[in-house]
């Protein structure tokens, strides 16, 4: 057992500003956290406590059962990737993957053993004695996740280890962290602020702004079911079309079922069909102002009766559209989801 | 651009070979003045070309000595002048380091503080602070002796700072790295710290030796015994004004000999020596 429970964490930086504003979260062993949230929300700062990088300012972290607050971070038993990579550029990719082992006095066999079999699993074997600069960025990840994984530790922590590859290379590093998370069944928080990483990698998805939990729980409840305004936007891309809805109704905008007083309605552009299907609650009225065809789809940029709120409506394969075309587009009521425009939380 | 004048192209060589000339001539001067007897010299009618007297001259430098200036052979001032550069310029590394990292990797009360003091030392060369150097060196005991030769010259604001400036540009994710991989702060010094500076610490080996070498001022104020002489040293003494006779092509060839070692060193490590200055290694 080897999970993270962070209870009421909080980073106050000399100077008044609070980072993290009292976090509480519950990993369990052997699940995928992803912290996401947009830049400077403080994901970045909660994974650095638990990683003891950061003082912990109020609240606790515990990692098995076991408060960690004034341990260093070499005995709290985590790995971490970082960004960009921080791979030790004298040592050969060999020597990194064994510095820790040797710090920690482990038998030169046994570091042997654990480096060549990380070296198999990552497919780095062939670049043991290379330095880093002689390798390209994906190896580096590579190794960076191989020095991370002969310490066998008890939580991996990873901070946004694949933004400086480029958008193929991380898909399938992406596909691979997964597979090797699942393999080693270690306890991982990851930080991100692309959703799609979040999204495919996460068992856990916390979604975080300004320093608090909007959200956390599995992706696709988050994205079925987003309790905030927040969240509903971060979510899913193209975002999710949010307008604000008031007492009277919107020209263009007809919707049969509505909870009372203003609200803020939120659709996907996944959920708005040209074709009626059901029983639907809502149509939407659009001229279109910009088509995107990205192959599979094509999205559907417009303004809500002309001149409204701007809406995406995706369409399935290639789309005939052509900016200035007046459409008419429709959503289930299941599909709809609305939210309280002072509070941002969600309406059931 | 492919086309190129003719002009153009011999040009700068001519300006640098007239440059070159000028450096050099008067050094192959001095190493041919070093080849003939002091007959040859004296009455003012020296070829320019290299005489018989080589071997012998260069010999009697450093295995004898001039009789009666510096009553020492220049080998081993040679070896007493190595002796000095080499502590002075090692030490200055190894001080320098250990204050840079302070400076950069800890916050300690008045961490500023005291960098602008080391930072103000430059302003403080030995021959501003000699009188008092030299009193603190002459209570302690240290004259004649190699500590006193060089420890008032080791502490160095210039090496402190280049340091500083390398150890700014190293990520962070490496000190975090390695707290993570369990190394203690001097062990994130040793191992993965100084490795990274290597081609600064030669950088600064160059300068510093070139510059402990070349003491003139120090060593004259504190050496007083014949075996302590350095070579700069040395050159002077065999240059006597009065009465004496002036052994020119011994002067010359200890002129010669005070030139290799620098020579050597920036040979040997003009490589890092331009890397460290230019390129930072990360």
């Amino acid at each position: 057992m080897s999970d993270v429970r962070l209870d009421a964490v909080r980073k106050v930086y000399p100077g008044g500003v609070e980072a993290v504003k009292g976090v509480s979260l519950e990993i369990a062993d052997g699940q995928f956290c992803v912290l996401v949230g947009p830049s400077g929300c403080g994901k970045s700062t909660l994974l650095r406590m638990v990683a003891g990088l950061e003082t912990i300012s109020g609240g606790t972290c515990a990692i098995d059962g076991k408060v960690v607050n004034e341990i260093e971070p070499a005995e709290r038993d985590i790995a971490m990737v970082f960004q960009n990579y921080a791979l030790y550029p004298h040592m050969s990719v060999y020597d990194n993957m064994a510095y820790g082992l040797r710090n920690r006095g482990t038998p030169k066999d046994e570091i042997d053993a654990r480096v060549k079999e990380a070296a198999r699993i990552l497919e780095v074997e062939p670049f043991l004695a290379r330095k880093p600069k002689a390798l390209s960025g994906g190896q580096r990840q590579r190794v960076a996740m191989g020095r991370a994984i002969v310490r066998k530790p008890k939580v991996f922590l990873f901070d946004e280890p694949l933004s400086n590859l480029d958008a193929k290379l991380r898909i399938q590093m992406r596909v691979e962290i997964k597979k090797l998370q699942r393999a080693l069944k270690t306890t991982s928080i990851y930080v991100t602020h692309d959703q799609l990483e979040a999204m495919t990698l996460a068992d856990q998805l916390v979604v975080m702004n300004k320093g608090q939990v909007e959200q956390a729980g599995a992706p696709l409840d988050l994205y079925e079911k987003p309790q905030t305004i927040f969240v509903a936007g971060f979510i899913g891309a193209p975002p999710m079309n949010l307008v604000t809805v008031p007492e009277a109704g919107l020209p263009g905008l007809t919707l049969i079922e509505r909870p009372a007083g203003p609200v803020v309605l939120g659709i996907r552009p996944e959920h708005l069909h040209e074709q009626p299907m059901g029983p639907d609650t809502l149509t939407v009225e659009i001229v279109v102002s910009a088509v995107e065809a990205v192959g599979a789809e094509t999205y559907l940029y417009g303004a809500l009766h002309g001149h409204g709120p701007e809406l995406i409506v995706r369409v399935p394969g290639r789309a005939t559209h052509a900016p200035g075309q007046r459409i008419r587009a429709c959503a289930e009521a299941s599909q709809l989801h609305f939210f309280n425009p002072q509070t941002g939380r969600r309406i059931d | 651009m492919v086309e190129r004048r003719r002009l153009i192209d011999v040009l700068p060589h001519l300006v640098l070979l007239i440059g070159i000339a000028i450096v050099a001539f008067p050094v192959y001067v001095a190493f041919v003045a070093s080849t003939w007897d002091a007959a040859t010299i004296s009455n003012g009618q020296m070829p320019l070309r290299p005489g018989p007297h080589f071997l012998e001259n260069y010999y009697r430098t450093i295995f004898i000595g001039t009789s009666s200036s510096t009553r020492e052979p220049v080998g081993n001032m040679m070896l007493n002048s190595l002796i000095m550069a080499l502590c002075i310029a090692i030490g200055k590394i190894a001080i320098s380091l250990i204050s840079a990292f302070a400076v950069v990797y800890f916050r300690f009360p008045f961490r500023m503080a005291a960098f602008w003091v080391i930072f103000m030392t430059l302003m403080l060369p030995v021959e501003v602070r000699i009188f008092p150097t030299y009193k603190i060196v002459a209570d302690l005991n240290m004259l004649d002796t190699f500590a006193g030769l060089t420890i008032p010259l080791i502490a160095s604001a210039t090496a402190t700072l280049l340091f500083r400036q390398f150890f700014m540009t190293v990520p962070d994710e490496l000190v975090e790295a390695s707290k993570i991989d369990g190394a203690g702060p001097m062990k994130f010094f040793f191992d993965t710290l100084v490795p990274l500076s290597i081609t600064s610490v030669a950088a600064m080996f160059v300068v510093q030796f070139i510059y402990g070498w070349n003491q003139y001022l120090w060593p004259l104020l504190i050496t007083t015994k014949d075996n302590m002489q350095t070579i700069v040293i040395g050159i002077k003494k065999m240059i006597v004004t009065q009465d004496a006779l002036t052994e020119w092509q011994l002067a010359m060839a200890t002129a010669i000999l005070a030139m290799l070692p620098p020579v050597i060193v920036v040979v040997a490590m003009q490589k890092l020596f331009v890397k460290g200055l230019v390129e930072t290694e990360k």
